[in-house]
């Protein structure tokens, strides 16, 4: 049992726990993810590590809840527990001194950009940070990021914060000024890292992105999170989550991600009914 | 009375009802069955069925208690070799194992060796069996189990047995490895069986550590230099699956059989939405492989509500590597075999979901270096299977995790752990190995038999160890 020392809503929808977890907290590198079980009935979820302290032994979790299990993941409060909780998974992000590096975090992504944006700014790089969000009242991290980075660069979709643009404009814009730079890294939805993909190819400039497929087990036993990396069957779990974005097979990434949509919508109304008091698809 | 040259039946459910329900198929002896068939058991000296049993448990006795009504004596005596018996009489090839040698099956069928060995841990769980906690010395030596399959288990429970403290290390949020999550709940019921027999070894006193990734969480030499452990058995399995690598895997819809298991047996996925975990089964469905595993498959797909299920398996029936009992179970169930047949390529429609399995039809040529016959491609015999969900069983390899991160560990060719096949010693001091993870894809009884020579071994390394 893993308790919750701190609960704190970082934007609609998105929660941030702080959990007690010595022996992940102790081994967690930048990159790395943890898979974690709410309940008994509970689905395996992976998250990224987004923050850990190895003194007070505690790892940082944010999540948004965006179907049954992060919702029920958002109705736990600070002292209750979660039931599983395995990590740290994946292999860490590749961390040297290298010159400038741009990290570029959408939504709910830039949470896991910025441990490896500290890595990279500790390791002493330059480090640029993009930003984006749809909205200013869903941007998380903005005081952490600009803690960070040398420069920090935010966008909206709608304008109400910083640009009004998407993350890959002001990343063209650098890729087309006088700075070299060394590495571009990626986080947020697949299609926001399809395109920062497509964007950086041109200039040859090293892309990495951070997968999020469909897991289970997270320890490289079923196949279940396998992506297409350079035309080879790669698992996320294990060979990843970082890849190189301009070998990534992304359209069957997306079309992977959505295999379990009416499920999820099923799921969803089951947890919603055992909500509204007693769960009504199944007689106990 | 003369002697019956045939086993006595076991009562089991009713194949077009059991094709629905994930209850176990096999209901297992009354105490009348079992007393009948324990009179059939001729007590032969020389027990020739000893031979075949990997753990050598003392069949002829453990029968006699069973004739006599002493079922509290034939559990001591079976687990004086075996910790977990209830699984052991279920899931064991015992066609090809203990069963084979028995005397009677030169002029009949063998006496049914694994049903009574279930019918006796059935009777005694059932029961409440009265297990007295071990005591331990105050300077008792420490071993780390890595993993909590049969290998693992078989292990622990030896060495909690000498005296020696054990912690098993599991990696999944359940122990108990591939009767947890591989072998479906209507061949081995998890709750029932599976959890309560290591709830036994729990009473014995060894420690059983989930969500524990050693590699990550711990490494082995950690466990050795830092945890303060003075021996280390890894017991880590094959679970690495195997894909064709063939056009068109990445479909929505195809699964190993490892995830499809797994989803099924371990999160419970055929409760869902009550269990969290989503399971996607179609119409049809073809599972690719002619072992176990791929029966477990097929038969799972059937429960969850396929409508036509084929296995798919490029050799005859006669080379099929499954337990004859389970093909006959499957078949029962109405498993089509499209046998002489090899995937080509997944077909897919723009959604990026399985539309069919291309097919060739194929012929058996000369054997090969495994003894069995090759099968070749019959020239422009293509054709395609039409299916929604693919279910690929062709097989694990050993996951490389604990391997890759502990120091002056060797491993083979295909990264299984190098060991002495008698002693389980690896060539790092101190580190044992036994199961899946040494000799490949096996079976749960080989694995606990590598699992009990590694403890003696162990017992023999610590000793030394303590009187340096």
């Amino acid at each position: 049992m893993y308790k919750i020392l701190v609960k704190q809503q970082l934007a609609p929808s998105v929660q941030l726990f702080e959990v007690q977890a010595p022996l992940i907290a102790k081994k967690a590198k930048p990159g790395q993810f943890v898979i974690l079980r709410v309940n008994e009935e509970g689905e395996r979820i992976p998250l990224t590590i987004a923050d850990f302290n190895r003194e007070k032994g505690t790892i940082t979790l944010i999540f948004q809840e965006v179907g049954a299990s992060t919702v029920e993941l958002g109705l736990l409060n600070e002292g209750e527990f979660l039931l599983d909780l395995v990590g740290p998974l994946g292999k860490a992000t590749h961390i040297e001194k290298m010159g400038t590096v741009v990290c570029v975090g959408g939504g709910i992504g830039i949470a896991p950009v910025y441990p490896i944006a500290r890595g990279m700014k500790e390791a002493g790089n330059e480090v640029i940070s993009i930003i984006g969000a749809r909205s200013e009242d869903i941007l998380i991290y903005e005081e952490e990021m600009a803690a960070v980075s040398d420069e920090l660069i935010i966008t909206t979709d709608d304008g109400s914060k910083g640009r009004k643009a998407l993350v890959t404009q002001p990343l063209k814009e650098l890729l087309d000024s006088d700075k070299t730079i060394s590495l571009v890294v990626a986080i947020g939805p697949v299609i926001m890292m399809k395109f920062v993909a497509e964007t950086t190819r041109p200039y040859g400039v090293p892309t990495v992105v951070s997968l999020n497929p469909i897991m289970v087990d997270g320890t490289g036993m079923c196949g279940g999170c396998r992506v297409s990396v350079g035309q080879e069957n790669k698992f996320a779990c294990v060979d990843g989550p970082e890849f190189d974005a301009h070998k990534v097979d992304f359209e069957s990434l997306m079309a992977r991600q959505r295999m379990y949509k009416p499920h999820e919508k099923q799921h969803s109304e089951h947890i919603n009914g055992k909500k509204e008091g007693g769960c009504k698809c199944h007689s106990h | 009375m003369s002697l019956s040259l045939k086993r006595h039946p076991m009562p089991e459910q009713d194949p077009k009802v059991r094709a629905k329900n994930f209850a176990e198929v096999t209901l297992g002896y009354t105490e009348e069955l079992a007393q009948s068939e324990a009179e059939r058991c001729l007590q032969c000296k020389t027990a020739p069925c000893r031979k075949g049993c990997p753990v050598e448990i003392d069949i002829p006795a453990f029968i006699k208690h069973i004739k006599e009504g002493n079922m509290d004596a034939s559990i001591a005596k079976i687990k004086e070799a075996n910790g977990l018996p209830a699984v052991c009489g279920r899931v064991c090839p015992q066609e090809e194992q203990c069963e084979k040698y028995c005397v009677l099956a030169k002029k009949g069928e063998s006496v049914a060796i694994g049903r009574l060995e279930r019918y006796v841990a059935d009777y005694v769980r059932g029961k409440g069996e009265a297990i007295a906690s071990l005591e331990y010395a105050t300077d008792a030596q420490k071993v780390a189990i890595i993993g909590s399959g049969p290998a693992g288990l078989s292990a622990a429970g030896d060495l909690a047995k000498m005296g020696y403290k054990v912690t098993v290390f599991e990696a999944l949020h359940l122990p108990g490895g591939v009767l947890m999550y591989g072998i479906p709940e209507f061949r081995l019921p998890k709750d029932e069986v599976v959890q309560a027999e290591i709830n036994n070894l729990r009473k014995l006193g060894v420690e059983v550590v989930v969500n524990a990734v050693i590699g990550s969480t711990f490494t082995v030499d950690e466990l050795l230099e830092e945890e303060g452990f003075d021996a280390v058995f890894i017991g880590t399995g094959a679970g690495l699956p195997y894909f064709m690598d063939v056009p068109g895997e990445n479909l929505n819809g195809v699964y190993s059989a490892n995830e499809f298991l797994t989803r099924c047996n371990l999160m419970k996925a055929y409760r869902f939405p009550q269990s969290g975990t989503p399971i996607h089964v179609g119409k049809r469905v073809a599972v690719v492989g002619g072992g176990n595993v791929a029966m477990d498959g097929a038969r799972t797909a059937l429960r969850l509500g396929a409508e036509h299920v084929s296995i798919v398996y490029r050799r005859s029936e006669k080379e099929l590597p499954a337990r004859l009992e389970e093909i006959h179970h499957a078949k029962e169930e109405g498993i089509d075999f499209q046998l002489l047949t090899a995937p080509t390529a997944v077909l897919g429609n723009k959604e990026g979901w399985v539309t069919g399995l291309q097919c060739v039809r194929m012929e058996l040529g000369e054997p090969d270096a495994s003894g069995r016959r090759r099968p070749i491609e019959v020239p422009n015999s293509e054709f395609v299977l039409d299916v929604d969900t693919i279910i690929i069983a062709i097989g694990q390899g050993p996951n490389p995790l604990v391997q890759s991160t502990t120091k002056g560990l060797e491993t083979n060719r295909k990264g299984n752990i190098n060991a002495d096949a008698e002693t389980g010693a690896t060539s790092k001091p101190g580190v044992f190995a036994g199961g899946d993870i040494v000799t490949g894809a096996a079976t749960v009884i080989l694995a606990m038999g590598a699992g009990k020579k590694a403890a003696v071994a162990i017992d023999k390394y610590l000793q030394e160890k303590k009187n340096k």
